[in-house]
């Protein structure tokens, strides 16, 4: 029950990434570029997907778990660090170069041809490489 | 600045905006999941999260597939990604590294946890935002690039 759950989540979002608009590069590029031709369309969908969340939250806040069983996710200790900070900036800097973030590069990489692949495999590189460098080592979430 | 009109596309975002929360609230009320494309991702190559969840898999294949069949059916959109091997490659590392260095990309901090008002995930998303418009800005409008 849990994977089918799981799967129709994932194809939901696939699925919306794609009507959204936001695997197209250009448009997420185009929402970047603030002093050009400035595209608004990443705050709708953003505000589109941040709606249903909020009634989400409320929801769960009265349910102590979910249907299967697990406990809701509790509010992560608020760590403000280089870390957070840090992180955010490179993810940032990758994203305007590419246009992609993980979401829509991983909706993407089936049909978007060599550029997605080597966007998606440069991505899961870069992943590995920061649970494999012990400096970088990830801290249990 | 000048504001690119295009209402259509604004109604396309919303569409599959609310598509993208409601999909986050489906994990989230179903499996009891934050939907993280990093760290979902992340949690399948490596391994790091409290534990190994089978699931992982199936949301992967979902968020990969359902948009290829959808291609199949309607045809691709226009994706307009770089022809700059390299570039994408420096890219791909920096959003790889830098979302695992943060716990969360759009959909971890910009989705989930901002309609939760958690401080880090605001604080995450405020930063990408503006390192991506400052990085945008030098590579096309200073360098020239891109």
């Amino acid at each position: 029950m849990r994977s089918v759950i799981a799967g129709a989540a994932g194809a939901l979002f696939g699925l919306g990434l794609l009507v959204s608009g936001m695997t197209d590069t250009a448009k997420v590029q185009g929402w970047l570029d603030v002093t050009g031709t400035w595209d608004p369309t990443l705050a709708f969908v953003l505000g589109g997907a941040i709606l249903p969340m909020l009634l989400a939250w409320q929801v769960a806040a009265r349910r102590p778990r979910a249907l299967s069983g697990t406990p809701i996710p509790p509010m992560p200790k608020q760590v403000i660090d280089g870390r957070l900070l840090g992180g955010s900036a490179l993810f940032g800097a990758g994203w305007a170069l590419a246009g992609f973030c993980p979401g829509p590069a991983l909706a993407a990489l089936g049909w978007s041809g060599t550029g997605g692949l080597v966007f998606g495999l440069a991505m899961a590189g870069g992943m590995i490489a920061v649970n494999a460098l012990p400096a970088l080592k990830t801290r249990a979430a | 600045m000048t504001l690119l009109v295009n209402p259509q596309d604004w109604l396309f975002g919303l569409t599959g905006g609310l598509m993208i929360g409601a999909a986050a609230a489906l994990l989230l009320l179903g499996n009891g999941r934050i939907m993280g494309a990093s760290g979902i991702l992340g949690n399948v190559l490596t391994g790091t999260g409290p534990r190994i969840r089978h699931e992982d898999l199936p949301f992967l294949l979902g968020l990969i597939g359902a948009p290829m069949l959808a291609v199949l059916v309607w045809g691709a959109p226009d994706s307009h990604v770089s022809g700059d091997l390299p570039l994408l490659a420096l890219a791909g590392v920096l959003v790889g590294m830098g979302t695992r260095l943060a716990n969360g990309c759009t959909s971890g901090h910009g989705v989930c946890g901002m309609s939760r008002f958690s401080t880090r995930s605001i604080l995450a998303t405020a930063v990408y935002l503006f390192a991506g418009m400052l990085t945008f800005f030098v590579a096309r409008h200073l360098i020239g690039g891109l």
